[in-house]
C-alpha cells in the first residue's frame, strides 16, 4: 500500500455515556503507513475512541473504514479480523508464562494438539527480526523489562496479521532509552506498510514520531497538524484550550502556621526509587497542589502520608509532631483526611448502606462512635447532612453505596472528609467523575474549608482544577519535585512542559 | 422498585432452598421405594410433639454456637474450618479442670466455660498467627489443627485425664464434674429434659450481634471482609484483625460442647458428641451469617435431624436427611449469590429512579 | 485470596537436578547411619519404601488434583469430599461389578462432585471456598445416605461396605525384585542385598526394592500420571489455554481463549484424580469402603500441592515425604522411634548452618527443637500412638510454615472470573 491510501478513517464518530458526551462528531483520517498521533488531557476523549476503534465499544453514531471499506465491529475479534491491533496502556500479559506462549496463546500453532513450539519460535524471530524486536521467545515475561514487554505485546498483534497498529499511551513506563528504541522500532514498522496510531499526551515525544498530529479536545477534534508546523507551545494551547482559568482574586487565606511539612521523603519500589527527595510545607488556609502525570510517583506519596507505606527515607510532622512510624488509625484519628483516587478500590465498601459508608476513616470518632459502640442515629444525621450540603442525589442514607452513580460516590466521599473537620485534607483526583455544576460545588466547598484554615494537598490531572485551586504549585517528574511555580502566572504550556520534562527548572 | 420490595427479594434464597430441597429428598424417597408424602407426614406429626421440640432445641444449641463462631470468621473473610477441633479439645480441657476443683456453683460454671473459650481461642490462634506471620492459609492449618487436636486430645485423655477405672467399665472419660459444676435442666419433661445452656446461647447470640453490628471493633470487623484494602485505608490493622477475628471465632468455638457438658454428659467421654463443627459450618452458611438466621438454621436443622428419627421406624433410612440437608446447604450458598445480584440490578435501578423523582422536585419547587 | 497470604511471594526456586539428587544422597546416608546405630531395620527396608509407594499415591493424586484446579484459577478444597464419593462408588462398583467397574466408577463419582463444584463457583460465582467446603460436608452425607440403602443387610452397614471380592493386578520387577517372567520365578536381587543389612547397600537396595515389588496398576498409572500431566499442562494447546486462565484470565479472553470451559474442564480433571484416589484406597489399601478412611488427604494433597510449587514433579516429590511419613507409621514404632534421633540431629545440623549464616532466630528453633527431639528419643522407648497418628498433620503444617514464603502460585488462582469484566 502506498502512502496515499487511507487505511483508517473515522468520520462523525459520536459517543455519550450517562452524564457525558465522550466522543463529538471525531472525524479521523489516517493514511497507509503513517504514524499518526492522537493528542489530548486526561478525559478528552482519546480511550474511549481507542476503545471504538479497537471493538471494545460501539459508536452512537459515525462510521469507521478501513482500507477505504466500511466496517462495522461487534467485539475485538472483528477488529483482529480487519487487521487492527492494540497495544495496550496496561499490558495484557500473564507474567509467569514465556513470551513465547503469550504471544501464540488463542492461535497457536500446533499439531493434534501439541504446541509446535519450533514453528512458533520460527515465526516469532522472524517478526523479530524483520521488525527489529528483538526477544528470546524462551523467557519469563515476569523477567522482562517494561520496554520489552511491549516488544512482545507489538509482536502479539503483528503474530496475529495486524497492518494498524494503535498504541495507548507506549511511553508512560519506558525510559528515554527504551523510548528512542521504540520510536526506531515503529519507524521501521511504518515503513514496511504498518499504520500507527500512537496517543499521548507527551507533547515532545509526539513532535518527535509523528507525521501527523490530531489535537483532541473535550470530544471533538481540535486540530489536524503537521510537526514542522507546530512546537510544543502551541499544541499545549491547542490541547488545553487557549483560554486560561483565570485563578479568582480571592483574598490570601494562608497562615503562618504549618500544618503539614514534609522533609526528604523517599520510597522505593523494588530496585528503584519511586519517590525521592520530596519536601514540601502545607500551611493552613493553603492549598498545595502536584502537577504530573499519572505514574511518577503520586501514588506512593500518597500512600506515604497516609500510612499504608512505610518511607525509606524522610519524615512526616503533622502540626510540629513526627508522625512518620505512626499507624494509619492514629494519622485518621489525628486529622489527615483522605480523598482516594480510586474510590472502589480505597474509598467505599459498596454493598454497605451510606451511612456505613460515611463512617469509613472516622469510625473511632463522634458523631459515628461513642464510646466503643456505633452511634447509629448519629451516623444518619451527619449522612443526611452531607447528602444534602454535598448534593448527592440518593434516595436516603439507607442506599447502598452501588447504587449511586459514580460522581454521586464521589460527592459522599468529598462530603464525609470535609464534615470531618481535618486538620490536612490529602485529595486524589477530588472531582474525577463529577459533573460540571457538582465540581464547581465541590469547589466552593474547598475555598471554604480553606478560608477556615484548612491545609489542602491536592493532586490532579486537572490543570484547571489545580490552577484554579492551589495557592502553590509542584510538579513531580519520576519521583522527584521538579517546579514550584505561582499559578496565578503559570501558563499552561508552561506546566505542561514541566510535567513532561521538557523543560527543566534551574531549582524546584 | 422499592427499598421493601428489594428486601422481598432475598426471601427468595430460604424458599428456594427449601422448596429444592423437598424436590430432592422426594426424588431420593422415591429412588428407595418410599412413599414422599407418608414421610413428610409422619415426620410432622413426631417433630411437633412437645418432646420432640425439647429435642429440637437441645439438638440446635450447640449448633448455634457452632454456627456462630465460624459465622464470625466468615464475616471477616476467615474461613475457620477448625471448629471442630477447638470444641473438642476445649471441652476435653474445661472438663477436666472442672472436675478438679470444687468453687460455688456459679464461679464452677464460669471457670469451665473460661477455660473453654481460652483453649478454643488459642487453637485457632496458632492458625491466625500462621497466617500472618507465614502466610499459610488458614484452611488447611485449621483442618490439619483439627486432625492435631484429636490426636492430642486423646493422648492427654488417656495417660493423663482420665478417671480411675472402676472395675471392668471400658469407657474413657475424665472425671466427673461435681454438681457445683452441673446446670440444671431448665424443664423436666418425660423424655428429653431441656438443658439450661439454651439461655447462655442466646444471650452469647445477642453479644454476638452487638459486637459485631454495633461496636466500633465490630464496623472494622465487617469493612475488612468487605473491602479490606478501604478498611485499610480507614485505619485498620489487617494482621491484628485477622488474628483477633482468629481468637474471637475459636474462643465461641470452645463454647460448643458446653450444653451436652454442662446437661447430660457432665464429664468428656469417648463418645461426646463429634462432628458439630462442621454441622455449625453448614448452619453458618444457611443462616448468612447473621446470629437470627444462624438461629433459624439450627432449629432448622436440629429439627429436621429429630423428626427423621421416626424414620427408621417406617423403615426408610433416616439418612435421607442429609441429602435434604446437603442440598439446603448447596441451594442456599448459590441462591445468595443469584439473588445477591438480583438486588445490586434493582438497588441501581431503584437509586435511578428515586433520583430522578428528587431532580424532578427540585425543577418543580425553583419553577 | 491467595494461598501466600499477606507476606511478599518469593520468586519460585528453579530446583537443580543435581542438587536434588545430592540431598537425597545425603539423606540416604543420614538414616543408613541411623538405622545401624539403632537397629532400626524398617526405616530404611523395602517393605517400608514399598508401603511409602502405597500411602504416597492417593496424595499424589490429590495433589495432581488440585494442580489441575488451581493451574486454570479455581481452588478446590472440595477434593476430600471427592476423594470419599470415589471411596464409597469405587466400592459399590468393585462389590457390584468387579475392580476394573469401581474403579471406573470412583473416578466418575469424584468427577461428579467437581461438576458441582464447578457450577456454584464458576458458573454462579460461589465463593470458591465456601464450596469446596459444602461439597466436602455434602459428600459426607451422601456416602452415609448411599451406604445405609446399598450396603446394609447385604454384608456391610452404614459405615462400611461389605469386602470388595477381587483385587487389580500385581506387578513386580523380576529379576531385580523377584517377580515371574513367563511363569518362571527370577531371582530377588534387591531382597538378597537387603537382608544382608550392609551399610548404605542394603537401604539402597530396600528403596529400590520397594518400589518395584507388588505394584499395582493404579501405582503405575499414577506414577505415570505426573510426566503426563506436565506434557499436557506446558507442551499442548490446551494445557496452555487452561494455564493462561490461572495466570491472566482477561488477557485470555482478549485473546479468544474460552476461560469458563477451560475452568470447568480443570476441575472436573481434579475431581476425577481425587475419585481415583478413593477408589485406590479401596481396591488397594482397605479392601472395603469405610467411613472417615479418606483421613485428610485431600487436604495433605493440597499441602503436597503447595508445597511442590503447583508443579508435578514437586507434588511428587512432596507426596512421597508424606508417604514414607506414612508408612513409618504403620510399619514400626521402633521406626518412628529412631525416626526421632534422625530428624533430632538433622536439625542440629540445620541450626548450625544457621548459627553460620548469622540467622539467629532461624538457628535458636531449630537448635531448640533439635535438642528437644533427642531428648524425647532418649528418654522414651516407644512413641505414642496418639503422636504417630497426627505425624502427617504435624508435617503437613510444618511444610505450608516453612515453605510458604517462597512460593509462585498461578497469578490469577482463587481470583473469581467473570467475563468481560476485569477485577484485578
Amino acid at each position: 500500500m502506498s502512502r496515499d491510501t487511507v487505511a483508517v478513517e473515522l468520520a462523525g464518530i459520536t459517543k455519550t455515556f450517562p452524564g457525558v458526551v465522550a466522543n463529538d462528531d471525531i472525524h479521523l483520517r489516517v493514511r497507509s503507513g503513517e504514524i499518526h498521533a492522537i493528542v489530548g488531557e486526561n478525559g478528552a476523549g482519546k480511550s474511549t475512541l481507542m476503545k471504538i476503534l479497537y471493538g471494545m465499544l460501539r459508536p452512537d453514531r459515525g462510521t469507521i473504514a478501513i482500507d477505504g471499506r466500511e466496517v462495522h465491529f461487534r467485539s475485538p475479534k472483528d477488529a483482529i479480523a480487519a487487521g487492527i491491533g492494540m497495544v495496550h496502556q496496561h499490558f495484557m500479559l500473564a507474567d509467569n508464562l514465556t513470551v513465547l506462549e503469550n504471544v501464540v496463546l488463542g492461535s497457536e500453532p500446533a499439531h493434534a494438539g501439541m504446541l509446535a513450539f519450533e514453528e512458533a519460535r520460527r515465526r516469532i524471530r522472524e517478526l523479530s527480526e524483520t521488525y527489529g524486536l528483538p526477544l528470546d521467545p524462551d523467557r519469563r515475561v515476569e523477567d522482562l523489562t517494561v520496554g520489552e514487554r511491549q516488544r512482545v505485546e507489538i509482536i502479539k498483534v503483528l503474530f496475529r496479521g495486524a497492518r494498524t497498529l494503535i498504541l495507548d499511551e507506549p511511553t508512560a513506563v519506558l525510559v528515554p532509552q527504551e523510548v528512542e528504541e521504540l520510536f526506531r522500532n515503529l519507524r521501521d514498522l511504518a515503513a514496511r506498510g504498518v499504520t500507527i496510531l500512537f496517543i499521548s499526551h507527551k507533547l515532545d515525544e509526539v513532535l518527535e514520531i509523528a507525521d501527523t498530529i490530531t489535537v483532541i479536545r473535550a470530544g471533538r477534534t481540535v486540530a489536524t497538524v503537521k510537526p514542522e508546523e507546530v512546537d510544543v507551545h502551541r499544541l499545549a494551547e491547542l490541547m488545553v484550550g487557549s483560554e486560561l482559568p483565570t485563578p479568582e482574586t480571592r483574598e490570601v487565606t494562608v497562615t503562618e502556621h504549618v500544618a503539614l511539612a514534609v522533609r526528604g521523603l523517599g520510597v522505593r519500589v523494588e530496585e528503584r526509587w519511586a519517590l525521592q527527595d520530596v519536601s514540601f510545607e502545607i500551611r493552613r488556609g493553603e492549598i498545595v497542589g502536584i502537577a504530573g502525570v499519572e505514574g511518577n510517583g503520586q501514588r506512593e506519596l500518597v500512600e506515604a502520608l497516609i500510612g499504608l507505606r512505610r518511607p525509606d527515607a524522610g519524615t512526616i510532622e503533622l502540626e510540629g509532631e513526627d508522625v512518620t512510624a505512626w499507624s494509619t488509625r492514629r494519622r485518621r484519628e489525628a486529622g489527615i483526611g483522605y480523598i482516594p483516587e480510586d474510590r472502589h478500590v480505597w474509598g467505599l465498601l459498596l454493598p454497605s448502606p451510606l451511612w456505613e459508608n460515611a463512617m469509613l476513616g472516622h469510625q473511632t470518632q463522634p458523631p459515628f462512635a461513642r464510646g466503643a459502640f456505633v452511634d447509629r442515629d448519629g451516623a444518619r444525621v451527619r449522612t443526611v447532612e452531607i447528602i444534602r450540603d454535598y448534593h448527592v442525589m440518593t434516595p436516603g442514607p439507607d442506599t447502598p453505596a452501588l447504587a449511586l452513580s459514580g460522581g454521586n460516590q464521589q460527592k459522599l466521599i468529598v462530603g464525609r472528609e470535609m464534615a470531618a473537620s481535618p486538620r490536612v485534607l490529602i485529595a486524589a483526583q477530588p472531582t474525577r467523575g463529577i459533573d460540571v455544576g457538582a465540581q464547581a460545588a465541590v469547589w466552593e466547598q474547598i475555598r471554604a474549608a480553606r478560608a477556615a484554615g484548612l491545609a489542602l494537598l491536592l493532586i490532579s490531572a486537572d490543570l484547571e482544577e489545580l490552577i484554579g485551586l492551589s495557592d502553590t504549585l509542584h510538579v513531580i517528574l519520576r519521583g522527584r519535585f521538579v517546579a514550584r511555580l505561582d499559578p496565578s502566572t503559570a501558563t499552561p504550556e508552561e506546566l505542561g512542559s514541566y510535567m513532561t520534562g521538557a523543560r527543566e527548572a534551574a531549582s524546584a | 422498585m422499592s427499598r421493601w420490595r428489594i428486601r422481598l427479594l432475598w426471601l427468595l434464597v430460604p424458599f428456594s432452598a427449601i422448596a429444592l430441597a423437598f424436590l430432592v429428598s422426594s426424588i431420593a424417597l422415591l429412588a428407595i421405594g418410599a412413599s414422599p408424602p407418608a414421610a413428610f407426614r409422619s415426620m410432622l406429626q413426631y417433630g411437633v410433639r412437645p418432646t420432640s421440640l425439647v429435642s429440637m432445641v437441645n439438638r440446635a444449641v450447640p449448633l448455634y454456637v457452632a454456627g456462630l463462631a465460624v459465622a464470625i470468621g466468615f464475616k471477616m473473610n476467615l474461613f475457620n474450618i477448625g471448629v471442630e477441633g477447638q470444641y473438642r479439645i476445649g471441652a476435653l480441657l474445661s472438663a477436666a479442670v472442672g472436675a478438679a476443683v470444687a468453687l460455688p456453683p456459679v464461679l464452677h460454671i464460669a471457670l469451665i466455660m473460661l477455660v473453654a473459650i481460652v483453649v478454643g481461642a488459642a487453637w485457632a490462634g496458632i492458625a491466625g498467627v500462621l497466617k500472618v506471620k507465614r502466610g499459610v492459609h488458614e484452611v488447611v492449618a485449621t483442618i490439619m489443627l483439627n486432625f492435631i487436636a484429636t490426636g492430642l486430645g486423646a493422648y492427654l485423655l488417656a495417660n493423663y485425664l482420665r478417671k480411675p477405672r472402676v472395675g471392668s467399665e471400658l469407657l474413657i472419660a475424665t472425671r466427673p464434674i461435681p454438681a457445683s459444676g452441673q446446670l440444671p435442666p431448665l424443664l423436666v419433661t418425660g423424655g428429653e429434659d431441656l438443658r439450661s445452656f439454651v439461655l447462655i446461647a442466646a444471650v452469647l447470640g445477642v453479644l454476638v450481634y452487638v459486637l459485631v453490628w454495633r461496636t466500633r471493633f465490630g464496623y472494622d470487623l465487617r469493612a475488612s471482609g468487605v473491602n479490606p484494602t478501604a478498611a485499610q485505608a480507614s485505619g485498620v490493622d489487617p494482621n491484628r484483625m485477622i488474628v483477633t477475628t482468629m481468637l474471637l471465632s475459636g474462643a465461641i468455638a470452645g463454647l460448643i460442647g458446653m450444653s451436652d457438658l454442662f446437661g447430660y454428659f457432665h464429664a468428656y467421654t469417648l463418645d461426646f458428641p463429634t462432628g458439630l463443627g462442621f454441622d455449625g459450618i453448614a448452619v453458618a452458611l444457611v443462616g448468612l451469617n447473621h446470629p437470627a438466621g444462624i438461629a433459624v438454621a439450627a432449629m432448622l436443622f436440629g429439627w429436621v435431624d429429630r423428626a427423621a428419627q421416626i424414620l427408621d421406624l417406617e423403615g426408610v433410612p433416616k439418612e435421607v436427611i442429609v441429602i435434604t440437608k446437603g442440598v439446603i446447604i448447596l441451594s442456599v450458598v448459590v441462591a445468595y449469590e443469584v439473588v445477591r445480584r438480583l438486588v445490586q440490578v434493582a438497588e441501581v435501578k431503584a437509586a435511578a429512579e428515586e433520583t430522578r423523582r428528587l431532580e424532578r422536585e427540585k425543577e418543580a419547587v425553583a419553577a | 485470596m491467595s494461598w501466600a497470604g499477606p507476606t511478599e511471594l518469593g520468586r519460585g526456586r528453579r530446583i537443580d537436578p543435581r542438587r536434588l539428587l545430592a540431598l537425597v544422597a545425603v539423606l540416604l546416608v543420614g538414616m543408613s547411619v541411623v538405622r545401624v546405630v539403632t537397629g532400626a531395620n524398617d526405616l530404611t527396608s523395602s517393605g517400608t519404601f514399598g508401603a511409602a509407594l502405597r500411602l504416597a499415591v492417593p496424595i499424589l493424586l490429590a495433589g495432581l488434583g488440585g494442580l489441575y484446579a488451581e493451574r486454570t484459577g479455581v481452588v478446590n478444597i472440595g477434593l476430600e469430599g471427592m476423594m470419599i464419593l470415589g471411596t464409597w462408588f469405587g466400592a459399590w462398583g468393585g462389590v457390584e461389578f468387579g475392580p476394573w467397574w469401581g474403579v471406573v466408577l470412583g473416578v466418575a463419582g469424584g468427577a461428579l462432585g467437581a461438576l458441582i463444584h464447578a457450577v456454584a463457583s464458576v458458573t454462579f460465582g460461589v465463593n470458591q471456598i465456601v464450596s469446596g467446603v459444602a461439597i466436602n460436608i455434602i459428600a459426607a452425607g451422601v456416602a452415609r445416605f448411599l451406604s445405609v440403602i446399598a450396603f446394609t443387610g447385604h454384608g456391610g452397614g452404614a459405615t462400611q461396605s461389605p469386602q470388595v471380592s477381587a483385587a487389580l493386578p500385581r506387578f513386580t520387577m523380576p529379576f531385580l525384585a523377584g517377580g515371574g517372567l513367563l511363569g518362571w520365578d527370577t531371582p530377588d536381587l534387591f531382597g538378597w542385598l537387603e537382608r544382608r543389612h550392609w551399610f548404605l547397600v542394603g537401604d539402597l537396595a530396600g528403596l529400590l526394592g520397594g518400589i518395584t515389588r507388588n505394584l499395582s496398576v493404579l501405582t503405575v498409572l499414577t506414577i505415570l500420571l505426573v510426566p503426563a500431566t506436565f506434557v499436557f499442562l506446558w507442551r499442548t494447546r490446551l494445557g496452555l489455554r487452561m494455564r493462561s486462565a490461572g495466570e491472566n484470565p482477561w488477557a485470555a479472553e482478549s485473546l479468544g481463549v474460552r476461560v469458563e470451559r477451560v475452568k470447568y474442564l480443570g476441575v472436573v480433571i481434579s475431581g476425577a484424580l481425587a475419585g481415583l484416589a478413593g477408589a485406590f484406597l479401596v481396591f488397594e489399601a482397605a479392601g472395603i469402603y469405610r467411613e472417615g478412611q479418606t483421613g485428610g488427604r485431600g487436604f495433605i494433597g493440597l499441602a503436597a500441592m503447595i508445597f511442590g510449587n503447583w508443579r508435578p514433579t514437586g507434588v511428587a516429590a512432596a507426596a512421597s515425604l508424606f508417604g514414607y511419613a506414612d508408612a513409618l507409621n504403620l510399619r514400626s514404632n521402633a521406626a518412628i522411634h529412631a525416626l526421632l534421633l534422625f530428624i533430632g540431629a538433622a536439625l542440629l545440623v540445620l541450626g548450625a548452618w544457621y548459627l553460620w549464616r548469622r540467622r539467629f532466630a532461624g538457628a535458636a528453633i531449630a537448635l531448640g527443637v533439635g535438642v528437644l527431639m533427642l531428648v524425647w528419643y532418649a528418654v522414651t522407648d516407644t512413641v505414642a500412638r496418639e503422636f504417630i497418628f497426627i505425624t502427617p498433620y504435624v508435617a503437613t503444617l510444618l511444610v505450608l510454615t516453612v515453605a510458604s514464603q517462597r512460593l509462585r502460585p498461578p497469578a490469577a488462582d482463587g481470583v473469581p472470573y467473570r467475563r468481560g469484566q476485569q477485577t484485578s
